[in-house]
């Protein structure tokens, strides 16, 4: 199984450990993500106007360079799966959009969102399958009770995402059971950490980090994971009530085996 | 070019009138207490082309992007598009950026992921 993978900025540099999780989970599992060559970084967050359209070229050529690659392109940070996915969305429907874009770029062959945009939890659950994950998990994490945070960009907007159900999501629970952990469910999963807030109003991501953190206590977490470098660092860092938070695919490496060898380097 | 309603429709693709004004986007919204025009607000002062006050309005930056307004709308208004639109319309006017490079060295923490710096660029500044 091979794919496009498209890391972005926040894995080559803060987040560099969920992207070596992950790769090294990806081999376990014989998925094979092949880099997309000089990427560029997305933005971090897709700018829902009409007229946008240099902020969107980046995804562009990502996904036209997966579609040359013949392959799926897989993101892992919710951020770069919101926007590329969603800037794939108006490659497909806009006609308007992709004209100036394909005009603008000029590539040998002109893209109209004929990739498929992948987060890797989608490859986890729709190619491996989560029962096939069980039967590989080496070290299953019984006993520990893990609440799953969504936040905002993996769910929303839900027609475009179309990741799961935007309002009561499982695949992050049947994940969790999947390594052998016990999934927590609570009111404040899919509700924003405070986003780029930490930079503008602190305040206001302090006061949400607190109340995701306050609500996964309440419903016996015993920690927290997340696909997001910034929902990471906002619940860390940003929230009042302390509570571990772990990227998915730590504990993915840790089950499968191999998070000694992705963190000492593959 | 003066920004107007028009301008702001445009931009934005929202339809303000299909809104039947039940309140849900204010009602879901995590930065509720931090804006001073909340999201039911935007829409129906847009539809009244009422614009001053919110082109000079904090609230532009409150909004955290989360599109929880944009899912819960029984009408399909999606505010968040149109707040993302006037804050589009403000930035884009020569020196009107809400962040500035020069802010940024102050506000570091060794932790912080680069993704929040991408952010509140694309978000704040043109
Ligand atoms: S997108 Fe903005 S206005 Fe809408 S619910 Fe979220 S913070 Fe509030
Ligand atoms: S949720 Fe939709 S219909 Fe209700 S007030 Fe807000 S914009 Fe109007």
């Amino acid at each position: 199984m091979k794919y496009s993978y498209y890391p972005g900025c926040t894995l080559r540099t803060k987040a560099e450990i969920l992207n070596r999780y992950a790769l090294a989970s990806a081999k376990a599992l014989g998925i094979e993500l092949e880099e997309v060559e000089n990427w560029q970084c997305c933005g971090g967050m897709y700018t829902a106007s009409t007229d946008e359209i240099a902020t969107k070229l980046a995804s562009v050529r990502a996904l036209a360079q997966a579609r040359d690659a013949g392959c799926d392109l897989v993101t892992l940070c919710s951020a770069c799966f919101n926007v590329i996915k969603r800037v794939n969305e108006d490659a497909r429907t806009n006609e308007n959009f992709i004209t100036k874009v394909n005009n603008y770029m000029a590539p040998d062959m002109e893209y109209h969102g004929e990739t498929n945009v992948l987060h890797f939890l989608e490859v986890l659950r729709d190619v491996i399958g989560f029962d096939e994950l069980k039967k590989k998990v080496v070290n299953p994490l019984t006993g520990r009770k893990i609440g799953a945070y969504y936040g905002c960009l993996l769910l929303r907007p839900g027609e475009v995402m179309q990741l799961d159900d935007p309002e009561n999501p499982k695949v992050l629970e049947e994940f969790i059971r999947a390594i052998g952990a016990t999934p927590v469910l609570y009111g404040q999963r899919n509700e924003c950490c405070g986003g780029y807030q930490t930079l503008n109003e602190k305040s206001i991501a302090v006061q949400r980090s607190s109340a995701v953190v306050e609500s996964a206590l309440s419903q016996g977490a015993e920690c927290l994971i997340t696909a997001c470098p910034l929902c990471r660092y906002n619940l860390a860092v940003n929230a009042a009530p302390q509570i571990p938070v772990y990227y998915f695919t730590e504990l993915l490496a840790e089950a499968l085996g191999v998070k000694e060898v992705a963190e000492n380097g593959n | 070019m003066a920004i107007d309603r028009e301008m702001i429709l445009q931009i934005s693709g929202v339809n303000p009138k299909l809104c039947m004004k039940c309140g849900k986007c204010s009602g879901t919204c995590p930065a509720y207490d931090g804006m001073e025009y909340h999201p039911h607000q935007f829409v129906s002062m847009v539809e009244n082309a009422n614009l001053e006050p919110l082109l000079a309005s904090e609230s532009l930056y409150t909004c955290l992007s989360c599109m929880a307004c944009i899912q819960r709308c029984p009408r399909q208004v999606e505010p968040a598009k149109l707040i993302e639109a006037v804050r589009l319309a403000v930035i884009r006017q020569q020196g009107c950026d809400h962040l500035l490079p020069d802010e940024l060295p102050a506000l570091l923490d060794p932790e912080l992921p680069q993704q929040a710096i991408v952010t509140a660029f694309r978000k704040y500044k043109k």
